[in-house]
């Protein structure tokens, strides 16, 4: 009798790992608040990359070791970080300046949804009975040269966050490249959906079932092989 | 001979009146110049319009100020920090107003009052709930959407040394929005760790010339 493979989902860090294969030699970029701050964890050894704070750091390297937190060198998530050789410091102005001005290769965030044609929706909820808070999120969205989204496939609840439209507000129209999920890699090419890897034991059938928008498996389709990390 | 150092906490807030536009550094409590906001809590100017990335935390500095009901309107990007439970008090009582800006918007609206240009277009919020209701214009296939500038009456802002003339230099990453707000204010007012002698600092690592700045309060921790 045959046996259905197990789908193996990638845990959070292995979604990290992923995405930090995905960053060439001399990247400069911008980790999104949260989980993509995880990316850094996982750049391979040999890679010079400099990493970019909105907050006025180039240059940013992991947390300091406890007693060495200084408060005045933070990052965008108002956590202690340290500053490695080469790194600077500078005004607001200038740091969204390479933001805006398309300085930064590739920013790595979070969303709440994507929709097929690369509008990003992850800065409101339909919530209105809180206050709105948008940070550094609609710069970064238009601005980098490369948007890659790092989510789980499916909402808490079981919702699809790849969309058809996103139904929650814009933070950018047409700007995703690439969403990396606990699923799957999909690119946005021509305002399409296009899979290019899968996680382990899992179908392109399994997967447009928890789509809302269509997608396409490219012919020389790969299977995510993470490293063990928990 | 020109000495912009004032001698006591009173007379730096002295020079801020009723309705003033403020332009207060930090991002989070970095750079946030928690002593000068406290003095003017405890001053009894009113109608207080604040700029800032955050909306405070905690119960000290900015988030103090609010509590004190002296500010009408705060215009920032990222009000909603797990710490700012007295701005998020006061929004949902409708105590105070408002206005959610894209952080490098905030921050270029800001350069824009302080280097006199007259408005600007930019990308971010194009096609967004913020970008709604403003001009537009297609520049090279894009989308862009017309921003003012935002001018301060006031900035107060934190720095790590200064001289008698104004020259600041600042600390790691608590430098952000202050070089842009001592340009964008009438009159700014910075607090810093160490008054030290006229050419002491480095002019090639001067980041504000004393040229933005009105008034010094040292503040000796």
């Amino acid at each position: 009798m045959a046996t259905t493979p197990k789908i193996v989902g990638l845990n959070r860090k292995q979604v990290a790992w992923r995405i930090a294969q995905e960053i060439p030699e001399g990247s400069y970029v911008n980790l999104g608040i949260g989980s993509p701050e995880m990316v850094a964890n996982y750049i391979p050894d040999d890679r010079e990359i400099f990493f970019h704070s909105e907050n006025g750091i180039l240059g940013m390297g992991p947390a300091p070791e406890p007693g060495q937190e200084d408060g005045n060198l933070i990052n965008a998530g108002k956590k202690p970080v340290t500053l490695l050789p080469g790194g600077s410091y500078f005004n607001h102005t200038d740091s969204f300046a390479m933001i805006r001005g398309g300085h930064i290769d590739i920013c790595v965030l979070g969303a709440y949804q994507v929709a097929e044609n690369g509008d990003l929706a992850n800065w409101a909820t339909l919530d209105t009975t809180k206050p709105p808070g948008v940070g550094g999120a609609m710069d970064l969205a238009i601005g980098a040269k490369k948007i890659y989204i790092m989510m789980d496939h499916l909402t808490k609840d079981g919702h699809p966050k790849l969309m058809r439209n996103c139904t929650y507000p814009h933070t950018g129209q047409g700007v995703v490249k690439t969403i990396f999920t606990d699923l799957a890699v999909i690119d946005v090419i021509n305002k399409k959906f296009i899979v290019r890897e899968l996680a382990r034991g899992l179908s392109l059938e399994d997967l447009q079932s928890k789509t809302d928008a269509p997608l396409s498996l490219v012919n020389n389709w790969l299977t995510i092989s993470p490293p063990e990390l928990n | 001979m020109i000495n912009k150092e004032v001698q006591n906490i009173t007379a730096a807030v002295s020079y801020i009146d009723d309705g003033a536009v403020i332009l207060s550094g930090g991002f989070g409590d970095a750079g946030a110049p928690i002593s000068l906001l406290e003095a003017l809590t405890k001053t009894d100017v009113k109608n207080l319009t604040i700029v800032s990335n955050n909306a405070g935390e905690g119960n000290y500095g900015l988030a103090a100020l609010m509590k004190s009901g002296k500010v009408a309107k705060i215009i920032c990007s990222y009000p909603i920090s797990a710490g700012s439970i007295i701005f998020q008090n006061l929004y949902n009582n409708n105590k105070i107003l408002l206005d959610v800006v894209p952080q490098g918007t905030l921050s270029e609206r800001m350069r824009a009052a302080g280097a006199g240009i007259g408005a600007f277009f930019t990308p971010t919020s194009a096609g967004t709930k913020l970008g709604e209701g403003k001009e537009t214009r297609i520049i090279e296939g894009i989308e862009h959407v017309l921003e003012y500038p935002l001018k301060g009456d006031i900035a107060l802002i934190l720095a790590k040394k200064a001289d008698r003339l104004g020259n600041i230099i600042y600390d790691k990453s608590a430098r952000n929005f202050s070089p842009i707000m001592a340009m964008a204010a009438t009159t700014t007012i910075v607090q810093v760790e160490e008054l030290v002698e006229v050419g002491e600092m480095d002019p090639e690592l001067i980041i504000t010339p004393g040229i933005f700045i009105d008034y010094i309060f040292v503040h000796n921790k």
